[in-house]
């Protein structure tokens, strides 16, 4: 995928986003299954909810402590024979790995799911390379073959439907037989697990994220439902772990508590199929395995959210509860955000990696409604943060000038009551005449935002205050 | 010391929309306040301030919110029909004076004797019965900020099934908000259209001929969409129904000739 945001132009993005039917069908599954399915996980646990405050406190506990066990990891790593790399930006990221891959005379690599790979552009960046990039998620595989980003975080390819799919394996796998039957979800699944073995086998390279990074032991963790990352780390020469520094936790006991709410919340499994450890290379004593083991760290301006207001956002786990749960993402989907974050952690999350005058819209596109906090595992301020990024565009005046205009103008009359009685009587008297045959407003002007779709109620005529006032309610 | 069997002083904050639009829902907030044995006053007010919030301008915002702890300093409670109000001035004041000598204890003092009506009528005042009759069927839309921040859910159902004549139809994802979101529903109309279009869906899909909730600014936004629908569903606020003041017309309906 291009890393290149299109986050300003959320409001176009939105605007196909509704108009497309097919779309619009898909994103059906996001606000049904997801749902259903957390929440019967969630019920069928009574410690759910103590879990979440472990899996909170175990976090803030190691962003607090993150430089030390930053350097615990790394000398637990290089203990079991691998080697940690700091990359600073994605553009480090990208060449660390790419000259891990040219170190190991690698024509292909293949790579586990990973959104962080997403952040950083690897997949471009290998290819420009000279080399071969294959992903082995299905929903990835299927996603790259498009040319597309995920539209979601655990589902990437949750945009698309079957058939969208068989098109695709049809023009893409053209050494098949072209009569063969993909009906069925089934030969769709047949067909990429068929190709992607032979990748598999033909990688020289294998890249996977990481869910956890484990300080007291150098081990990295993922959690798959297809096995695509145990074929993908196992069976090349070199395993290249790409991990942003947030994702350590201090012990493996830490990391099966925070494990027992991410499938949970994520999919509404008891916990994802294969959860997959390593650490270090291939042992003298084993039988397989890579030989070479790095891990690639990055910052891409993480350590720069430590200490702030937005701090909290480090905690996340990446289960996607939040945009599963979250109503302008289940409007418009993930693509119309703009960038490789969607949903409510992407509208925090975004501003702090591309900038807040590109990622602007993306905080502001809420309702606050507050689902999202009220799901997440590991209880992060969503909606709090999203407002602090209003705040700083506030600040910077990058709000819009209609924005700022229309609030300066209401918190005049606001900050003076008596003279917001007399406007509001003036007005509202006025209103409620024009409006009480109809009841409503069909058009009025400056209101074109909200009366393009809907009505607006009329007044009912004199306000409250001097409703109470005449019929001698008490003031004080 | 204040005598110990005068009823509590509510500081009724009616909120800027009911001020505006919809007076009848604060003479009902008002009644019910008072069948729950306090003596009602409605200070000089204007908003609390949350468009301010929201829009990332503190500055206007601590200003109003200082502005109302002073108008109702001397009230024991502050109460509001809408879970949205009272959720700004019961979480989110103390949030804006944090660190400040000046006001913090004050505005945390002040943001703990704020109540979303219902909810302090049942939780606060022990209400357990409306006394009012409504032979209708109804159905409930949990509004966000009074679900979330303030645990708004059991109480107006309480106080619903005691009403009446009146049968509940639960709302099919009563829970999901409404796509109002104050400035939201204007600066992304588009998106907060879909949203709206969907929760009406649902609302029609119930069957029930009249959509009650508890905060005027989603009744407003879900009785304008389905006014635009050209739906025939009654949409009021839920304190009408709970007070038995339903002579005004529903919201978005017109006015009978002669009354």
């Amino acid at each position: 995928m291009s890393a290149l945001p299109t986050s300003e132009n959320f409001k176009a993005n939105a605007h196909a986003a509704l108009g497309d039917a097919q779309l619009q069908k898909a994103l059906g599954h996001v606000r049904v299954n997801f749902i259903e399915r957390r929440a019967s996980a969630a019920a069928g646990l009574p410690e759910f909810e103590a879990l979440r405050d472990s899996a909170r406190d175990i976090k803030n506990h190691t962003l607090a402590h993150l430089d030390l066990y930053l350097e615990a990891y790394e000398k637990n790593v290089t203990a079991s024979g691998g080697r940690v790399h700091f990359a600073r930006d994605a553009k480090e990221a990208c060449a660390l790995i790419v000259d891990i891959c040219k170190a190991e005379g690698a024509r292909n690599v293949t790579k586990g799911k990973s959104m962080v790979s997403e952040e950083i552009g690897l997949n471009a960046a290998i290819e420009a390379a000279g080399m071969a990039a294959v992903e082995t998620d299905l929903g990835e595989y299927i996603i790259q073959l498009r040319g597309e980003a995920p539209s979601h975080i655990i589902a990437p390819a949750v945009h698309l439907n079957k058939e969208q799919v068989e098109a695709d394996f049809r023009r893409v796998h053209t050494a098949l037989p072209e009569g063969r039957n993909l009906d069925a979800p089934e030969s769709l699944l047949a067909e990429a697990r068929g190709i992607l073995r032979e990748k598999f086998l033909d990688a020289d390279v294998g890249v996977t994220g990481a869910n956890f990074l484990v300080a007291e032991t150098g081990t990295s963790i993922i959690v798959t439902n297809e096995g695509n990352g145990d074929l993908t780390q196992t069976l090349p020469r070199a395993h290249i772990v790409i991990a942003s520094i947030e994702k350590i936790v201090p012990t493996l006991e830490d990391a099966s508590q925070i494990l027992r709410v991410l499938a949970r919340s994520a999919t509404g499994q008891d916990m994802s199929v294969y959860t997959t450890l390593s650490t270090g290379p291939r042992r003298a004593s084993d039988p397989d395995g890579p030989r070479a083991y790095h891990v690639v760290l990055l910052d891409n301006g993480r350590s720069a959210m430590l200490g702030t207001e937005f701090e909290d956002m480090l905690r996340c786990i990446r289960c996607g509860a939040c945009m599963n749960h979250c109503p302008v993402y289940h409007a418009v989907g993930g693509h119309a955000y703009g960038w490789v974050y969607p949903g409510p952690m992407g509208a925090v999350l975004t501003p702090s990696l591309i900038g807040v005058d590109k990622g602007g819209h993306l905080p502001n596109a809420s309702t606050f409604c507050g689902r999202c906090e009220s799901v997440c595992p590991v209880r992060i301020p969503l909606p709090k943060m999203m407002r602090h990024w209003r705040e700083r565009e506030f600040e910077r005046h990058l709000s819009p000038a209609s924005v700022r205009y229309g609030i300066g103008v209401w918190a005049f009359f606001a900050k003076r009551p008596a003279l917001y009685r007399l406007a509001a009587g003036i007005a509202m008297g006025a209103l409620g005449l024009l409006g009480s045959a109809r009841g409503r407003f069909r058009k009025l002007p400056l209101a074109g935002g909200w009366t393009d779709h809907r009505d607006m109620p009329a007044p009912q005529g004199r306000t409250f205050q001097s409703q109470w006032k005449a019929k001698g309610g008490r003031t004080r | 010391m204040p005598d110990s069997s005068a009823k509590p002083r509510v500081g009724l904050f009616a909120t800027c929309l009911v001020d505006l639009f919809r007076p009848s829902v604060g003479f009902a907030a008002a009644r019910l306040i008072e069948r729950g044995g306090c003596e009602v006053i409605v200070p000089a007010q204007t908003c609390c301030g949350q468009p301010a919030f929201n829009s990332g301008d503190r500055k206007n915002a601590r200003e109003i919110a200082a502005q109302n702890i002073e108008a109702f300093a001397g009230c024991d409670y502050i109460v509001a029909p809408s879970g949205s109000c009272a959720g700004m001035m019961a979480k989110h004041y103390p949030e804006l004076f944090e660190g400040d000598p000046n006001m913090a204890a004050r505005a945390n003092a002040f943001a703990a004797k704020c109540h979303e009506l219902l909810s302090f009528l049942v939780d606060e005042r022990g209400v357990t019965k409306a006394e009012a009759d409504y032979p209708r069927e109804v159905t409930y839309h949990d509004s966000c900020a009074g679900l979330r921040e303030l645990n708004v859910q059991s109480q107006p159902r309480k106080l619903l099934a005691s009403v009446g004549g009146l049968t509940l139809t639960e709302l099919k994802n009563s829970d999901v908000c409404c796509g109002f979101g104050g400035t939201f529903a204007v600066k992304y109309g588009e998106i907060s259209d879909a949203i709206v279009t969907e929760k009406c869906a649902h609302i029609t899909a119930g069957g029930a001929g009249v959509l009650l909730a508890g905060d005027l600014g989603c009744l407003m936004n879900m009785a304008g969409k389905l006014s635009r629908q050209g739906s025939k569903i009654e949409v009021r606020h839920i304190a009408e129904v709970l007070a038995g003041m339903t002579d005004e017309p529903p919201i978005s309906a017109p006015r009978e000739p002669g009354k």
